[in-house]
């Protein structure tokens, strides 16, 4: 549980780096949002086995937290809290799939290998891009970006409003496990009745809270869509960003852009 | 558009679970009044508050704000006529930044853009939050809280204002601050409070509650001077009515009280 709250702590940190100033968070929301989601499909559109392909596509989020100054540390720290998830999940690829097949250079090892490497590759530069848009557009601006572009206002309402109860949420675990713990020195974690107790509490609040700021939204007239009123300008600049990577994604894409260097290289020295 | 008056007749609501919360209340408030709502806890003031604004629906009895009953049809004209201000500021304030928030109602109500803008500017500088309009409301503190969850409310103009214990975990500044702050408001306003101080001092009229029913009703001054019966209710005397621990216990009496 004290896991939530570092967490939540963290999500302060990417919410304050969000609200800096750089070329990068000044560019229009969307424009980030359309080149992450270009992004994202590159990343996923090749086939299993792909490894090499896949590398030159880390200079977006690179890019990307370079120009709005987010630590790289910060970024690495938050895809490790993930990483666990994908480690198992990948886990079985090597032992289902044993038949051998070419890394590179002549090298062979199993397929479940090159895959399951394929996989992680494929979350880090996912979750890497993911985290890069928040820390220089911020959580809500992403959101009123989504729904600028047509996304279903009731999916971007659950999301804001998720973000925003994130924080009340971890504070109020932090208060109760704090209170449990003071009661029980000497114990290092909660029993697990006693930690079926604290969940059973914590989604009766939570129930009650959310009850609470519902009866909060309908007193001020909330019919089921959530208004906002946000100027955004989507200028050449923005125009400029979005092409420019789109014909990157689909140059890494369609050429072998790790090929084409080699043969650069040996081409300059044969 | 006069005659803002909040009617109870009849009152009574029980919770679900059985709980009689509130039982045959009635009364009825004037515009322009400031009525305090006090109680021991338990007493039925949030319960009571709550039905004002059509949150709860009565079990039996009816409620009338300015020339509606409350009803299912009338709800949206009366949430327009009454400002409600809930006990948590984190349950009113959901929306994104500071602004948002105190733009939500006006939105909702469907005004155009530039009015919305020139509500929300007007509703956070009567706060004397307009500092704070680009801020997410997590990060304020407790009092930066309470000043923009009674914006959020104010941008809406509403005709009669509901506080729930406004002064709650407000230290002794804020507290001071948010009494001038409402006492400069020309609204009805209902104010369930356990700050007797601040019933002295904002509310000419009050209505105590005890066990879900109307325990009396009437001059601030006089029944919050009334030791006995405030015990009887489950109250106490106002601190500024009590003795003086520095001075040797010495009780202010008769006349001690009123105004500052």
């Amino acid at each position: 549980m004290t896991g939530l709250y570092t967490g939540a702590l963290e999500l302060g940190t990417l919410d304050a780096i969000s609200r800096r100033d750089s070329p990068a968070h000044r560019l229009d929301p969307r424009a980030k949002l359309i080149a992450t989601a270009a992004f994202l499909v590159t990343a996923v559109s090749w086939g299993r086995y792909e490894i090499f392909g896949l590398v030159p596509l880390a200079a977006f989020p690179l890019v990307l937290c370079a120009a709005g100054r987010v630590p790289f540390g910060f970024v690495a720290r938050k895809l490790l809290i993930g990483a666990p998830f994908v480690l198992v999940l990948g886990a079985f690829n090597p032992i289902f799939d044993t038949a051998p097949r070419e890394l590179a250079f002549g090298i062979e090892i199993s397929g479940g290998w090159i895959s399951y490497l394929s996989i992680l590759l494929r979350f880090g530069l996912t979750v890497g891009a993911a985290l890069a848009l928040v820390a220089v557009t911020g959580m809500n601006p992403v959101c009123a970006a989504a729904e600028r572009l047509g996304a279903p206002r009731i999916f971007v309402s659950q999301l804001a409003l998720l973000y925003r109860y994130l924080f009340v949420l971890a504070a109020q675990v932090q208060r109760m496990q704090r209170a449990a713990a003071l009661r029980a020195p000497g114990r290092k974690r909660p029993s697990l009745a006693l930690f079926g107790s604290l969940v059973g509490h914590l989604l009766l609040r939570t129930l009650d809270r959310a009850q609470r700021i519902h009866l909060a939204m309908r007193c001020r007239g909330f019919d089921g869509q959530i208004p906002l009123l946000r100027a955004m300008r989507f200028g050449l600049v923005d125009a400029a960003f979005v092409a420019g990577w789109i014909a990157f994604f689909a140059a890494v894409r369609f050429f072998d852009l790790p090929e084409l260097v080699g043969r650069l290289v040996v081409g300059a020295w044969g | 558009m006069s005659h803002h008056i909040v009617e109870a007749v009849g009152l009574s609501f029980s919770y679900p679970d059985g709980t009689r919360a509130l039982d045959d209340v009635s009364l009825r408030i004037e515009h322009g009044e400031s009525v305090a709502v006090v109680g021991a806890n338990g007493a039925g003031k949030s319960t009571l508050l709550q039905h004002l604004d059509g949150c709860l629906a009565p079990t039996a009895g009816t409620v009338r704000v300015g020339d509606y009953p409350i009803s299912k049809a009338t709800l949206a004209a009366v949430r327009r006529s009454v400002g409600m201000v809930f006990q948590d500021p984190d349950d009113q304030l959901f929306m994104p930044t500071v602004f948002d928030d105190v733009a939500f109602g006006p939105l909702n109500l469907g005004l155009p853009p530039e009015e919305v803008e020139a509500r929300v500017a007007r509703a956070l500088e009567t706060v004397g939050a307009a500092h704070l309009r680009d801020r997410p409301p997590y990060r304020l503190s407790g009092g930066e809280k309470r000043a923009v969850a009674i914006a959020t409310v104010l941008s809406m103009s509403p005709d009669v204002l509901v506080l729930d214990e406004p002064t709650a975990s407000l230290d002794p500044r804020s507290r001071r601050q948010l009494i001038a702050l409402l006492a400069g408001f020309a609204h009805t306003k209902i104010i369930a409070t356990h700050d007797l101080d601040l019933a002295l001092d904002l509310c000419g009229r009050t209505i105590v509650l005890q066990g879900g029913r109307v325990a009396a009703d009437g001059s601030t001054a006089e029944l919050l001077r009334d030791r006995e019966r405030l015990e009887g209710w489950g109250l106490e005397l106002p601190l500024r009515l009590q003795g003086c621990p520095a001075c040797g216990g010495a009780r202010i009496t008769e006349g001690g009280g009123g105004r500052q």
